[in-house]
């Protein structure tokens, strides 16, 4: 039953393998710079790769969007995806799997009264606009230079056309790469919280946890697209959207694969941040519409011909209606999915109101006046918590977000032992096990409550003060918190 | 290993240039043997461009093979070839031209020696510049606007040339009109290699803008 769940998550793979694998390697193929099997053994490596070294923090975005915490939801969110996608697709319109996910999670929130998270949200729709623009920037500078070094260079024609190949094969090794760590969140993302799998052991140090063993099937299902249908695709993207000298088409993918790169390194994120700059949300992405950018950037360095300034639109409508569609398609499936076929498609969860609690939620910036005259009380579901706070009056989602985190009822059982175990020294400080270590068997019934106690123990689990520089090591404070969370939670 | 073969091919591909530029060299030296009347150095200039033509064509067919065998991006391989054969086409007008007068022996009167001879060097000035244009496609593309330039320049030089020569011939009160016909024929064929280093050049416009446009 679990590998039928995984189907609708898998064939989302084999549409990135068939479809935006074609977009990457697709002019090469139709220049006939590089031989089909060359293109796809060269993309498979590499998707896989991506999908596997970088494919965490897109994947983290995913979920803190919308937690899909029961098998059967998570694949009706990927179903929808796909039937959006390929409607969508039919009808003309520029559309991309990580436009229909964001929706059809969204209408997972809603079906299950779950909050979400508008700050995510909000990162995640700047990245869309943001994404076809900087493609078309990068692509821009990425031919302009290309150009002035090939008109000023005096290497033979025929050695520079062999630089090319050369460029073809990274450029497409670097696409695959991409889109992998950009777009595996897609493919498998919503199934990472409800995931059958447990971690696979090969040594005591190498272990491959359930994330990365649904990576890896994502990115198989990636690759079983490139070789089953991407060449059929790849003629018609090499001759529609690239009827492009092979220079500009391979700025232009290179550009646009930039541009995946960056919304998905934890990397780049880090050497941003390090360097005092801002970093790129880590987001999925589409290749499409990024490459469609692109193009649009070599147009301007060509002086504004080839421009088509419709296909914006149409990227534009595709944004709006995409999401709204999967959405809509979500919400109808998880109550066929519920009603009709008797499935779990969430997991209730338990929920309490109390004065920590309050004062938790206090302290994240939420006005706490309307539960003045509230007693303790306990919530089974998201739905009866949901209506609760409804009838008290809080309508902005952000602050039900926020309750929603605070009041969240989950048992940890602090063990020492594992502290010993399982945590490295080399991830963590000595301040830090050793704070561990002091909270034998202590239990707590909140993470925040987790979290306030490792804090109180020891200074090393405190945030940084919020300036871009340390924005990443709080990222990383905070999933070894987590760490630790997922250590010490009783299921 | 492949960059080797490149290489190679690079080096070829120059020789093949060589061999169209000595030819029309050859050419033109072959036509002032022949309107001196110095018959031995004209018909060793003939076996000459005869040898060099065969050799240009057997290397212009392995650099054919070898760029479809395994070096050019396809898209380009069409210009390259192109280029090649057109730019082939002019040596073999060279050849064409010097056994014409070997074949035909058209009776050249002295007054006209000097407009052909300078009619030859401003057609074979065509081709050289031609010749430097597609050097310059391979490996130094900011040259080929200037070559290409100077190719149409000596192209319409030529031209003028020929049409004042042909002017002159039939106002001549010395010669038949069978007479005047034929050496007129020999004005136009001279004429017609300048042309053709026209057509390589149109040619290589095009490729550059496919290239780099």
């Amino acid at each position: 039953m679990i590998w039928f769940y995984l189907t609708s998550g898998l064939f989302l793979g084999w549409s990135v393998g068939a479809n935006d694998m074609g977009n990457i390697f697709g002019s090469a193929l139709s220049t006939k710079m590089l031989r089909f099997s060359a293109a796809a053994v060269l993309s498979s490596v590499f998707v896989v790769l991506g999908a596997m070294i970088t494919g965490f923090g897109t994947t983290r975005t995913l979920g803190s969007l919308g937690d899909v915490n029961a098998i059967a939801g998570s694949f009706t969110v990927a179903l929808s995806t796909a039937l959006t996608v390929f409607l969508l697709i039919k009808r003309g319109l520029v559309v991309s799997v990580s436009q229909a996910i964001i929706g059809a999670i969204i209408g997972w929130n809603i079906f299950t009264s779950s909050p979400t998270d508008y700050r995510s949200l909000a990162q995640i729709l700047v990245s869309w606009i943001m994404s076809p623009f900087l493609a078309g920037l990068f692509s821009f500078v990425y031919y302009y230079l290309l150009m002035q070094f090939l008109k000023r260079s005096k290497t033979h024609l025929l050695e520079i056309d062999y630089y090319m190949k050369a460029f073809a094969v990274f450029v497409i090794a670097f696409g695959a790469y991409s889109l992998g760590a950009n777009n595996i969140a897609n493919v498998v993302g919503v199934f990472v919280s409800s995931s059958p799998f447990s971690d696979i052991s090969i040594t005591s140090d190498i272990i491959i946890s359930p994330a990365h063993q649904l990576f890896f099937l994502g990115a198989v299902s990636i690759v079983v697209g490139i070789y089953t249908y991407s060449r059929n695709t790849t003629e018609t993207v090499g001759k529609r959207i690239f009827k492009l000298t092979p220079i500009s088409s391979l700025a232009s993918i290179f550009g646009a694969s930039t541009v995946l790169f960056l919304f998905s390194s934890t990397t780049v994120e880090k050497l941003l941040n390090g360097i005092g700059l801002p970093s790129f949300p880590l987001v999925p992405v589409s290749i499409t519409q990024a490459i469609v950018g692109a193009v649009i950037g070599i147009g301007f360095a060509k002086g504004g011909r080839y421009i088509n300034y419709k296909i914006l639109g149409k990227i534009g409508i595709g944004w709006i209606i995409t999401p709204l569609a999967s959405g809509i398609i979500c919400l109808v499936l998880l109550f066929i999915m519920q009603n009709v076929f008797n499935r779990e498609v969430y997991t209730a969860l338990k929920f309490e109101i109390n004065r920590p609690v309050i004062r938790q939620i206090e302290k994240w910036g939420v006005p706490t006046g309307n539960f003045t005259n509230i007693k303790d009380t306990a919530f089974e579901s998201q739905q009866e918590f949901r209506g609760f706070l409804t009838k008290l009056g809080y309508d902005k989602e952000e602050y039900m977000f926020r309750i929603f985190k605070g009041a969240k009822v989950e048992y940890f059982h602090a063990d020492s032992n594992y502290a010993k175990e399982k945590m490295n020294p080399n991830v963590f400080t000595q301040g830090q096990i050793n704070s561990i270590k002091q909270m034998h068997n202590e239990t707590f019934r909140h993470k925040w409550m987790l979290y306030e106690r490792m804090k109180s123990l020891s200074d090393e689990w405190n945030d940084l003060p919020r300036i871009p520089q340390n924005e990443y090591l709080n990222k990383e404070l905070e999933e070894k918190r987590e760490t630790v969370c997922d250590m010490f939670r009783v299921k | 290993m492949l960059l080797k073969k490149t290489k190679k091919l690079e080096i070829q591909i120059d020789e093949f240039l060589d061999k169209v530029l000595n030819g029309g060299l050859v050419l033109k030296q072959g036509i002032k043997y022949y309107l001196n009347n110095q018959t031995e150095h004209f018909e060793e200039s003939l076996k000459d461009i005869d040898k060099t033509e065969n050799d240009a064509d057997t290397l212009r067919r392995t650099i054919e093979t070898k760029l479809y065998m395994h070096t050019l991006i396809p898209e380009q391989r069409g210009d390259v070839l192109g280029l090649l054969e057109s730019t082939d086409k002019v040596l073999n007008s060279c050849k064409e031209v010097l056994f014409q007068f070997s074949v035909e022996k058209p009776a050249i009167p002295e007054e006209f020696s000097k407009e052909y001879i300078d009619l030859a060097d401003t057609s074979v000035s065509a081709v050289e510049c031609m010749i430097a244009a597609v050097r310059s496609y391979f490996s130094e593309f900011q040259m080929v606007r200037d070559n290409i330039n100077k190719t149409l320049f000596f192209e319409k030089e030529s031209d003028k040339l020929a049409d004042k020569l042909k002017r002159d011939i039939f106002e001549n009160k010395n010669l038949d009109l069978s007479g005047k016909m034929h050496i007129r024929y020999f004005v136009y064929h001279v004429d017609e290699i300048a042309d053709a280093a026209e057509d390589v050049c149109d040619r290589l416009s095009i490729a550059v803008i496919k290239r780099y446009g």
